[in-house]
Order: C-alpha cells, then sequence, then structure tokens
C-alpha cells in the first residue's frame, strides 16, 4: 500500500476522539461466508465517509449491523459513545433517533401517502408535538428535497428520483447527526443521481451530519466523499481521499477508479 | 417421510410456537396500536363482507336444494329447515366462512408483509424506532380474531335466507313457518360453540399470515410462496381446530 495511505492511517489514530462511529475488530458470517473479518471503522464528526466494495463484499451488512438490523458475530460497534451490540432494545430505539438510514431500495411505505410516510417516524413524538408541529416538520423536510407539492401522493405515483428524495426527507425528518446512505445513486440516471448527490452535501452542510456512505457510483464518490475506504475481502483495504485513492498504484485500488 | 423433513417440519412448528408467544408479549406490553387495528378491522372486516354474503348465500341455497330429495324419500320434507339451519349454523358456515377469509386475507396479510419484508420497509420501521411486530403482527392478528366471528355470523344469517329460498324452488314453505321451525330448532348450545370456535379460526389464520410474510425470503418469489404457505396451512388448521372443536363439544356433551 502507498506511504500515503499509511499517512491517513495515522491521522485516524490521532482524531480517534472524535468519531462518532468506532467499530472495532467485528466479525460477521453468514454460514460459511465470512462477510466482515476483523474489521476497524472510524467515522470522524462531519465528514462524508464513502465505503467502496464490490457487490457482495459485507457493506450493506457493515451499515446493517452499524443501526442493529444485524449483529455481529465478534467485536464492538460504538455509536455516540454507546456500544450498539449490548444495548437492549429500547435503548437501541432511543439511538437510532440520531441516525437516519437511507435504504437502496427507498422503503417507503406504500399503503402510506408521503406525508404518512414523513409523519411515521415522528409516531413517538406524537405526545409531545400537536398537529401544526408536526406539519411544519413535514413541510420542513419535504422543502429540503424541494417536493412539497408531492406530500398527499401515494409513492406509486412518484419517479425513481422523487422516492429517493422523499426516503431522504424521510430520513431527516428527526434531524440525524448521523446518516447511514445504502447506495443512494444507484437505479438512478446520471442527471438525478448528480441531483441527489448534491443534496446529500447540501444536507451535510446545513445539519452539519455525519455520513457513512455505501456507492459504487464514482460520480457520486467525486462529489460528496470526505474520506474513501475501499473493503476487501471483508476487510478495509484502503483508508484515503479521493485525491490519494486516485493516484495510487496499486492495482486493486486503481480498478475502482478506472 | 424422510428425517429432513420431520426436521424442518419440527422446526418450523417451533418458529411459529416462537411467533405466537411474541404476540401476547408484545399485546401486553407494548403500547397498541388502535388506529391501525381499526384500519385492519375495516379491510378485513369491511371489504369481506360482499363476498361472505354471495358465499353464504349460495351456500344455504345449494346445500338445501340437494338436501330436499333425500328428505322427501323418507316423508321428512317437513324437517328440511330445522336440519339445514342446524347444519349451516353449527359447521358449514362457519367452516367455508373460514377457508374464504384463509382465502383472502391470510393471503392478502401474507403478501402484504413479505412484500415489505422483501423492499426492505419492516426494516424501516424498525430502524425509525417503531416496533414492527407490535405495528404489524399484533393489530393484524386481534383485527382476524374479532373480525372472523362477526362475518360469520353474517354468513349465518344470509345462509339461512339462501336456505328459504331453496326451500321454496321446489316446494312452498311459508315465511312465518320456515323461521319458527329455525328458531325452535336452534339452541344456545348450537350457536355459542361455533361462534367460540371463530375467534380461533381468526386467531390462527391472522399468526399463520403474518408469520410466513414476516419469514418471507428474498425476491418477488418469496413473497408468492409467503401467500401459498399462508393459505394453505391456515385453511388445513381451520379443519385441524374444528376437529378439536368437534371433539370437546363431544366430551362436554354440548350437542
Amino acid at each position: 500500500m502507498d506511504a500515503t495511505l499509511d499517512k491517513t492511517k495515522s491521522f485516524e489514530l490521532v482524531n480517534e476522539a472524535k468519531a462518532v462511529i468506532k467499530i472495532r475488530k467485528i466479525h460477521k458470517s453468514f454460514g460459511e461466508n465470512k462477510v466482515l473479518k476483523d474489521f476497524d471503522l472510524n467515522l470522524f464528526s462531519g465528514e462524508n465517509l464513502v465505503v467502496l466494495g464490490k457487490s457482495g463484499s459485507g457493506k450493506s451488512v457493515l451499515i446493517k449491523c452499524i443501526i442493529g438490523l444485524m449483529k455481529p458475530d465478534e467485536g464492538t460497534i460504538n455509536v455516540l459513545d454507546k456500544n450498539v451490540t449490548t444495548l437492549n432494545s429500547s435503548e437501541l430505539d432511543k439511538l437510532r433517533i440520531k441516525i437516519g438510514f437511507l435504504f437502496q431500495s427507498n422503503a417507503l411505505y406504500d399503503s402510506m401517502t408521503v406525508r404518512e410516510n414523513l409523519e411515521f417516524p415522528l409516531r413517538r413524538h406524537w405526545f409531545k408535538k400537536n398537529k401544526n408541529e408536526v406539519n411544519d416538520l413535514v413541510m420542513e423536510a419535504l422543502n429540503n428535497v424541494g417536493l412539497a407539492n408531492t406530500v398527499d401522493m401515494m409513492p406509486a405515483e412518484l419517479s425513481g428520483g422523487m422516492r429517493k428524495r422523499i426516503a431522504l426527507a424521510r430520513t431527516l425528518i428527526l434531524k440525524p447527526e448521523i446518516i447511514l446512505y445504502d447506495e443512494p445513486t444507484t437505479g438512478l440516471d446520471p442527471i438525478t443521481g448528480k441531483e441527489i448527490s448534491v443534496l446529500m452535501n447540501d444536507i451535510k452542510e446545513k445539519y452539519k451530519t455525519s455520513s457513512i456512505i455505501i456507492s459504487h457510483d464514482i460520480n457520486c464518490v467525486k462529489i460528496v466523499a470526505d474520506r474513501i475506504m475501499i473493503l476487501i475481502d471483508g476487510n478495509c483495504y484502503a483508508t484515503g481521499t479521493l485525491k490519494e485513492l486516485q493516484h495510487s498504484s496499486d492495482i486493486k485500488i486503481k480498478q475502482f477508479f478506472e | 417421510m424422510s428425517f429432513n423433513f420431520i426436521n424442518s417440519f419440527l422446526e418450523e412448528v417451533g418458529d411459529v410456537s416462537r411467533f405466537t408467544i411474541r404476540f401476547f408479549i408484545e399485546l401486553f406490553k407494548t403500547r397498541f396500536e388502535f388506529k391501525e387495528f381499526l384500519r385492519q378491522c375495516f379491510y378485513i372486516g369491511n371489504k369481506s363482507i360482499g363476498l361472505v354474503i354471495i358465499t353464504a348465500f349460495i351456500m344455504g341455497l345449494v346445500i338445501t336444494i340437494q338436501s330436499r330429495p333425500t328428505l322427501v324419500d323418507f316423508g321428512a320434507e317437513a324437517w328440511l329447515p330445522k336440519m339445514v339451519s342446524v347444519s349451516l349454523i353449527r359447521e358449514i358456515a362457519p367452516v367455508i366462512t373460514a377457508l374464504i377469509c384463509a382465502g383472502k386475507i391470510g393471503s392478502g396479510i401474507g403478501a402484504e408483509l413479505g412484500s415489505m419484508k422483501v423492499t426492505e420497509q419492516i426494516d424501516a420501521m424498525d430502524v425509525s424506532g417503531t416496533n414492527p411486530y407490535n405495528y404489524l403482527v399484533v393489530t393484524r392478528v386481534m383485527a382476524t380474531t374479532l373480525m372472523i366471528p362477526f362475518l360469520v355470523i353474517l354468513a349465518d344469517t344470509v345462509s339461512l335466507y339462501g336456505a328459504y329460498l331453496g326451500a321454496n324452488i321446489h316446494g312452498v314453505v311459508s315465511w312465518d313457518l320456515f323461521w319458527n321451525q329455525v328458531f325452535d330448532t336452534i339452541v344456545y348450545s348450537d350457536i355459542t360453540p361455533s361462534i367460540l370456535k371463530t375467534y380461533f379460526f381468526g386467531f390462527f389464520i391472522g399468526i399463520i399470515g403474518c408469520y410466513k410474510g414476516f419469514n418471507s425470503k428474498k425476491g418477488t418469489e418469496g413473497v408468492g410462496q409467503s401467500a401459498n404457505s399462508a393459505v394453505v396451512i391456515s385453511s388445513l388448521l381451520v379443519f385441524i381446530i374444528d376437529l378439536l372443536a368437534v371433539q370437546i363439544t363431544d366430551v362436554l356433551n354440548i350437542n
């Protein structure tokens, strides 16, 4: 591996205290298939970390372990100083308020309108908020993604790009500190993909979020990445900025940017 | 029968039992989603009324027409309303209605939850801090448990109207005579066990539909399989529960 990439690793060690997500030595297997092996990761406050890797390399498993949808076989995952692997379901629910998750498939509730989709994460706060406050939050989230006019539409009536924006609005409605994006531009045309990438940067600036972005889309990576991690064989192969990795002489790294 | 088949069958029984125990834990432990429960009652109850009415009416009509010749042979034509009403209320209307509901509601729940699972909507609920089991399973199972008895009572009534029409196709039975014979024959021990068993029909139709949907494998094929196996298993359970109900009423001498 290059000297610049080793420097990035030492930068990570120095700044470890600022990390909002700290993953140490996690292992995750499905039967014989070892997806994550002795995996470490730091996500620092206010940064966009892109995780690049081939299909099936464990990227989605990684963020599902972070949010607690899957449990690693070994290792610790500290999110905002709480060890996700040891939390009970109510503690996990409290922590999840601070974490947004954008699903690859958007995961909008088909049987609900856009308004009901956005109101859904607010349900546990309904006792604290009146109808006007809920409405204001919904409209603010929709305005952030430029789709205020779709509030009473059903998800099936929206285009792919619009659905992605609505899913993003739903992710934002609880004003999370951390956002996990699972392939946010997959399946979108290049123009819409670029719009979503720009929107992700705007969100980062406006809400001061820290994000992990799983992506294959190099155009998206170019727009959003502060730092990139390359995942190969269930382990972190390299981390660095886009420039550092693009100029790497390592063949395995180069293939991601060709 | 191979060892693997027995093994997977027992595993499935264990999983369904765990799923059912969780239902009772969540029902009493967590906040009840009343709004969603009412919505499900509307979908499960109200939207099945048309189908139940049509099938119950035809059931009553056909059973009466087909029973008549045998009774005529024995010179017992006058017993037609009595015999038909007992068989409809005790057995045919509850079981046929439950089977229709297993087909319509069980497959609907299996497919809906299956597609929610496949498109990560259940995970999205989990991530947003809402307990998906409580929101999706508890409400649906409660709705099927409470709505199917109502549908059966409706089916009982409508099938008797069908029977009245059937009795008048080849013979003449006055409105008053028909209903007097029906109400003289039917007693509480006919109605109570037949309604009580429908709560169990409803409960298991809901549980199996939700279990199959909730555990749907990835992909659209998995959704289809969930819907299909929900119907097959819940229909089979309707017959098994019916068999047990008959044995219990027999032992308790409620005949």
